[in-house]
């Protein structure tokens, strides 16, 4: 990705931005997220279909925003990230800078605008894997759905890497970690994995982008993605809104119609 | 013999709406099942979603949320959020295998004594009907060596 | 002094057999959809010869949750206190990487360093430790550079190193391990003299733990721990697959009628594990925590409590969501000769 270094280049030497988050080689055959602050640097950066992850994430650390003005290598779900970061006043303007990746080509977009026009061309959509077993799950009997859960959720050590790799859970207050009351249980038994999983759950709906990165942090292979892709979808499915589109809050469970049209309420 | 399966109901219920009705249930002379045990909330939108599932794992075999009818929220959009999340959070423990038979949403007006009593009945019995809900009160023992 | 035994190959299954029969549960590494695991093992079929598990076997004696008392209010003041016996079933552990047997010793220390945690004890003293050498290892192992090897019989109660011609050689450690060996004595035949074992892996030293130590010293306020953690998200990946790592946050889940005390895994990585009442918080930068991890586990550790933190397994390298490889960490660490 000659143009992506080059651009990098340009960006640092000219002092435009401080620090460019972006992917580099990792162990093997993975890829790791790099902060690239000096020219020499740019030669890390890895642009390929293994950098998947959502490094959105960065932006809202405090060690990665002292560093200066951010610019961040950003696949089409970064983009999105962005846009709901700054619907949520996570972000500001200025002090970002996306290199977007689309369809293999670098544009440096400085705006929310742009970003948002950009973005707009990606088709939004979950993986064609990851919707076969939505699918698959929906189509089950509600206690073979509870025994799949109960299965997948036993391995859960609540190590939180689901939560710490999304870009949306920034809240440095996070309600799993308020003790008075301890409404949600730490310890990683079955009820504590559960509530877990259903309030993260809940928390990303009309909020998520649909990246997959905390399916892919799980360290034991749960695929809690497929949780909030859930929530996402019964959003989008019953109120039209959906994270990530605009830098323009329109956070559907913030919000409601007078006539939103609900089946279950006698 | 062994005592009869009696289930135990929980009733999340906003104060201006439903708890006022169902005190008209009473004042009314109408008798319904006693299973039930009403909390009393200001408004439907201070349900947290997980009031449920605490609910069911604290012991209870079904829950009941009810609050005022669309437009007469007595803090005028109360309900509406609350509509909002429960039209996601119910679909939400469907797909993690809560058994949406036993939770039962209305809007109950401080008029409708006899809805409520009605709501109770029906709920009770499909609840009975169902059986202890073990498989989550069984949950609190899963996972702890 | 330990003796050597082979194991044929046809009789290994005899050998967990007699294990099955004589009540132990017996766990190894098995892959199970697509993952390795620490789990019920019923034919060396399953064991998993090469390559880790992704989450440690401590859990035997050191689980994610562990409930340590109950109590139930029974009207007035009375309160009913019921103690919990440590649920301490006879296990063994089968085909365990040498590496994780060597782990145990690392969380002894902690458990009987000044109380003696009698859960951890009662379920330690009913698991023996039949470790199988590694004749492969992967880019995230580093025992040899913490002066242990792919075929250390340290911690093991009983080693097995596999022969080029098929079956293994046990290396019987301890008395544990005899007693084992006395279950299925058939499966074992003396041996005398030289083995023709499959040579062990081999893993380069990426840097020698007694320098880094040493170096470490010099180092607490090096910029190289913001550095290396600018990528750190803080979660508990590391902490929790990790072998030797032991911090636990107790919880007490009650209502009004009953309780108990529960002990869970905690991870220093996260940043409320130092968080105080009032608000203060020591660690409250990534880099600080990053540097807790590796100071705890190769300078303090070993200053302490004479024993390392760490046993080079790798398995917070694999396990870490932003790659975080602890031994490039560490053989940079120890490179870094300078402060700042």
């Amino acid at each position: 990705m000659e143009a992506l270094k080059s651009k990098a280049q340009e960006l640092l030497a000219a002092g435009t931005v401080k620090v460019v988050i972006g992917y580099g080689k990792g162990t093997g055959e993975n890829r790791r997220p790099i902060f690239v602050r000096t020219a020499e640097r740019v030669a890390d950066l890895v642009v390929d279909t293994a950098c998947t992850q959502n490094l959105a994430t960065y932006l809202t650390k405090a060690e990665i925003r002292t560093l200066g003005r951010m610019a961040i290598v950003a696949v089409p779900s970064t983009l999105r990230s962005i846009l709901q970061l700054a619907a949520e006043k996570q972000l500001r303007e200025e002090n970002i800078l996306a290199l977007a990746i689309i369809d293999g080509a670098v544009r440096e977009l400085a705006t929310f605008d742009a970003i948002e026009e950009a973005v707009a061309t990606v088709p939004d959509a979950m993986g064609e894997a990851d919707q076969k077993m939505i699918d698959k799950l929906t189509a089950m009997s509600v206690s073979e759905r509870r025994a799949f859960w109960a299965g997948e959720l036993g391995r859960c050590v609540k190590c939180y890497a689901c939560r710490s790799s999304c870009p949306m859970c920034y809240c440095e207050r996070c309600t799993m970690d308020c003790n008075r009351p301890q409404w949600i249980p730490v310890a990683s038994h079955a009820l504590g994995n559960l509530e877990y999983h259903m309030v993260r759950a809940m928390h990303l709906a009309g909020r998520c982008v649909q990246c997959g990165t905390c399916g892919t942090a799980c360290p034991v292979g749960i695929p809690v993605h497929l949780l909030t892709f859930f929530a996402e979808q019964t959003v989008r499915r019953q109120f039209g809104q959906k994270g990530g589109a605009s830098a323009k809050l329109d956070y559907a469970m913030s919000t409601f119609k007078p006539d939103d049209k609900e089946t279950f309420i006698r | 013999m062994a005592d009869p399966f009696e289930p135990k109901m929980t009733a999340f219920v906003c104060n201006w709406c439903t708890y006022a009705g169902a005190d008209l249930t009473g004042t009314s002379r109408i008798k319904y099942q006693s299973n039930v045990r009403v909390i009393r909330l200001p408004c439907t939108g201070r349900i947290d979603f997980m009031m449920v599932m605490k609910a069911f794992s604290r012991g209870s075999d079904g829950v009941i949320i009810s609050g005022c009818h669309p437009n007469d929220c007595h803090y005028t959009s109360g309900n509406y959020h609350a509509r909002r999340r429960w039209m996601v959070f119910r679909d939400l423990m469907d797909f993690m295998g809560i058994d949406l038979r036993r939770v039962t949403f209305s809007w109950v007006s401080a008029a409708e004594g006899a809805k409520w009593a009605e709501l109770v009945n029906d709920a009770t019995n499909t609840v009975r009907a169902l059986g202890p809900y073990t498989e989550v009160q069984q949950l609190a023992a899963v996972g702890i060596e | 002094m330990s003796e050597r035994y082979t194991i044929p190959e046809a009789s290994v299954g005899y050998l967990l057999q007699e294990l099955a029969k004589s009540g132990r549960r017996v766990l190894g590494p098995k892959v199970v959809a697509g993952r390795i695991e620490i789990t019920n093992i019923k034919s060396f079929a399953d064991v998993v010869k090469h390559g880790q598990s992704v989450v440690s076997a401590k859990g035997v004696v050191f689980p994610k949750v562990e409930r340590l008392l109950r109590y139930r209010f029974e009207g007035g003041k009375n309160i009913a206190l019921d103690d919990v016996e440590p649920q301490a079933h006879p296990t063994v552990l089968f085909g365990l990487r040498p590496c994780e047997a060597r782990a145990f010793h690392a969380l002894d220390v902690v458990f009987n360093w000044d109380s003696k945690d009698k859960f951890f004890n009662a379920r330690m003293a009913n698991t023996t430790v039949i470790a199988l050498s590694c004749t492969q290892a992967d880019e995230s192992c580093f025992c040899t550079s913490l002066g242990s090897r792919p075929d250390d019989p340290q911690g093991s109660d009983i080693l097995l190193s596999p022969l080029n011609a098929g079956g293994f050689v046990a290396e019987v450690v301890t008395e544990k391990g005899k007693a084992l060996v006395a279950l299925a004595n058939d499966a074992f035949q003396p041996l005398s003299g030289q083995a023709d074992v499959v040579p062990p892996a081999t893993v380069a030293a990426a840097f020698d733990a007694k320098d880094l130590q040493q170096k470490l010293a010099a180092q607490f306020d090096s910029a190289l721990w913001a550095e290396q953690s600018l990528r750190c998200v803080g979660c508990g990946a590391c902490a929790f697959v990790c072998p030797t790592c032991v911090c636990f946050d107790i919880q007490d889940e009650a209502d009004t009628k009953q309780g108990q005390r529960l002990r869970a895994w905690d991870s220093c990585g996260m940043r409320i594990f130092t968080l105080h009442a009032s608000g203060h918080n020591p660690r409250d930068k990534q880099s600080q925590r990053w540097r807790q991890r590796v100071y705890h586990k190769f300078a303090y550790y070993p200053e302490r409590l004479g024993t390392l933190g760490c046993v080079g397994c790798g398995k917070c390298s694999r396990a870490c969501p932003v790659d975080m490889n602890l031994k490039q960490h560490l053989a940079q660490a120890a490179k870094s000769a300078t402060l700042g």
